[in-house]
């Protein structure tokens, strides 16, 4: 999630991470277009939207995780998020990437208008998301994972 | 005639939880006016109180989104297939 933000920065980047229905267990991230393209608001496009419901339907899986990025703000769901919030059993994690060192990483749940954080807990290579690098050349963009110092 | 309507969780609380609910029209719009019928309240979460398709609502006929195909004005055949799926949008 944090390298697509990243990657698309100073666009807002959004998509899923789905899982078997019922089991609010996050398995498969799939990357949307944000329709968009801007740094303030994010929509999935129509057609990759129904194409990724009929994905999930058909492997009866549902969207647990539903991420987007905050690009100059913090990583907390904003006014306009709440108001668009349609999943009530999703979990809506926000990063933001308005440091370029580090990304804040923040999820909530939103139901009926009401936002509900939740703790995100690190399993992991703890520096694995902290020393990412990205490299651009004029017609591909490379990526770093250095190892943690 | 009979459509088909999927619908998604957030207006299921209009179908009774049913995921899938038939219906009968002409056009989209008509079709909208019959399932009001029996699940009360569902087309104003989908159609504005100016008669238009929510901006923020996606609806398809046989995969194809209806801003594209006429929109509330649709039409529709025996068998077709209709989708409503809120956007995922935000800022």
């Amino acid at each position: 999630m944090v390298a697509h933000a990243r990657r698309d920065h100073p666009d807002e980047a959004c998509g899923i991470i789905a899982g078997p229905a019922g089991s609010d267990s996050p398995e498969r991230l799939v990357e949307m277009i944000n329709a968009e393209r801007s740094p303030t608001f994010y929509r999935f496009d129509s057609a990759e939207q129904l194409a990724l419901y009929r994905s999930m339907d058909d492997h009866d899986e549902e969207p647990v995780v539903i991420y987007h990025s905050h690009t100059a703000t913090e990583a907390h769901p904003s006014r306009t998020d709440v108001k668009f919030a349609s999943e009530p059993n999703a979990h809506y994690v926000l990063i933001s990437t308005r440091d370029p060192e580090t990304a804040e990483v923040r999820s909530f749940r939103i139901v009926d208008g009401e936002v509900t954080e939740e703790a995100v807990e690190q399993t992991g290579d703890e520096l694995a998301v902290q020393t990412y690098k990205i490299g651009h050349t004029p017609t591909s963009i490379v990526y770093d994972c250095a190892e943690p110092r | 005639m009979s459509v088909e309507v999927r619908i998604p969780t957030i207006l299921r609380t209009h179908t009774g939880g049913e995921k899938i609910v038939t219906g009968s029209g002409d056009t989209l719009s008509a079709l909208f006016t019959d399932l009001d019928l029996r699940h009360n309240g569902l087309s104003g979460r989908v159609i504005t109180d100016e008669g238009a398709l929510h901006r923020f609502v996606n609806v398809y006929v046989n995969d194809e989104d209806v801003r594209f195909t006429g929109g509330l004005g649709t039409k529709l055949s025996d068998g077709d297939s209709v989708t409503i799926l809120p956007a995922v949008a935000g800022g």
